[in-house]
């Protein structure tokens, strides 16, 4: 898989946390093999909504990469819960369902961007770099190397 | 053109069928990372017979029904191991998962292309699909079966739809034309 310059946090240079939510192992690992060539690190795992919740309460990750059909709870629902609680959450849709009313859904509800399945690592990482805003910094050729 | 609103359609119309096909194309050949064809179309009169490791997908709304996407054993394992970027057993948990995850994502794109011409559906998490046999097809639920060819083998798509109701828009059409 394609190597990236690696994504830290802006304020303290730690590789940049992540929650990943989907019913999916195959998708979780996927995505976490990603997240490995962006030069992050996976902060906790769920399965559903509900425990989405709980695992973003207990890791405050700096992104949720979030899944939307699955059991118990579905991510959009999941998503608004955790935006109610947490303002700052920066979570991503992750979905092979994108039609416009799903996604226009999830942003109404707090998501801050969507993807849609199959992930594409190079659409992932650019998302993730908008979302992380100047929270992120993105180092450059040379210090990747470094 | 659209065929004439009715509340029942019994027959699957290609409208239906070509965004499962272009949406298998782009998931299986990005995945796999070689290209793939169409193998062979029919419509199954029988009783469905499950292939191998086979996930199903229920989807309610505007058109209803189930799509099975199933693969011979000996398939499964190669393309979850192509995935997985390792070589996998055939008893490995991955490889069903690895077969549910790609139902949900052709399903999920397909889903996604016929939500934009405007019907409204859901589509239910995949759920691994154990029986030997199926549910014949009924008369108002015909299935239609699509073999794709890959370099990793065959992957068979059975797709059992009806149309559920009229579309909001033929409707608003059809109270115009009263």
């Amino acid at each position: 898989m394609e190597q990236f310059a690696p994504m830290k946090r802006s304020k303290d240079g730690q590789p940049v946390r992540y929650l990943v939510v989907d019913d999916s192992v195959f998708a979780r690992k996927n995505l976490a093999r990603m997240i490995e060539t962006f030069g992050g690190q996976v902060a906790g795992e769920a399965g559903d909504g509900m425990t989405a919740i709980t695992e973003y309460e207990r890791t405050s990750p700096d992104i949720v990469l979030m899944d939307i059909t699955m059991p118990q709870m579905e991510g959009i629902e999941a998503a608004e819960k955790i935006v109610r609680q947490h303002p700052e959450a920066r979570i991503v849709m992750v979905s092979s369902v994108g039609y416009q009313e799903n996604i226009v859904a999830a942003l109404q509800r707090g998501a801050r961007h969507f993807v849609q399945k199959p992930v594409k690592p190079e659409v992932l990482y650019e998302v993730i770099k908008y979302v992380m805003g100047e929270d992120g910094i993105v180092a450059d050729a040379a210090g990747a190397g470094a | 053109m659209w065929p004439t609103p009715r509340a029942r359609e019994p027959d699957m119309k290609m409208e239906l069928i070509q965004p499962f096909i272009n949406a298998a194309d782009a998931v299986l050949s990005q995945g796999l990372q070689s290209p793939m064809s169409i193998g062979n179309l029919s419509m199954e009169e029988e009783a469905y017979r499950r292939k191998g490791v086979a996930a199903l997908v229920w989807v309610t709304g505007d058109i209803e029904g189930r799509i099975i996407f199933d693969l011979d054993p000996e398939t499964a394992v190669r393309v979850a191991s192509r995935f997985a970027g390792t070589e996998l057993p055939e008893s490995d948990e991955l490889v069903r998962e690895t077969v549910c995850e790609l139902a949900n994502q052709v399903i999920g794109n397909a889903i996604t292309s016929l939500n934009d011409q405007g019907f409204h559906f859901r589509v239910h998490p995949p759920v691994l699909h154990t029986l030997e046999h199926g549910a014949k097809s009924s008369e108002d639920t015909e299935a239609l079966v699509i073999c794709f060819e890959t370099d990793s083998g065959h992957v068979f798509m059975n797709i059992a739809l009806r149309y559920n109701q009229q579309r909001p828009g033929e409707r608003a059409a059809a109270a115009a034309g009263q």
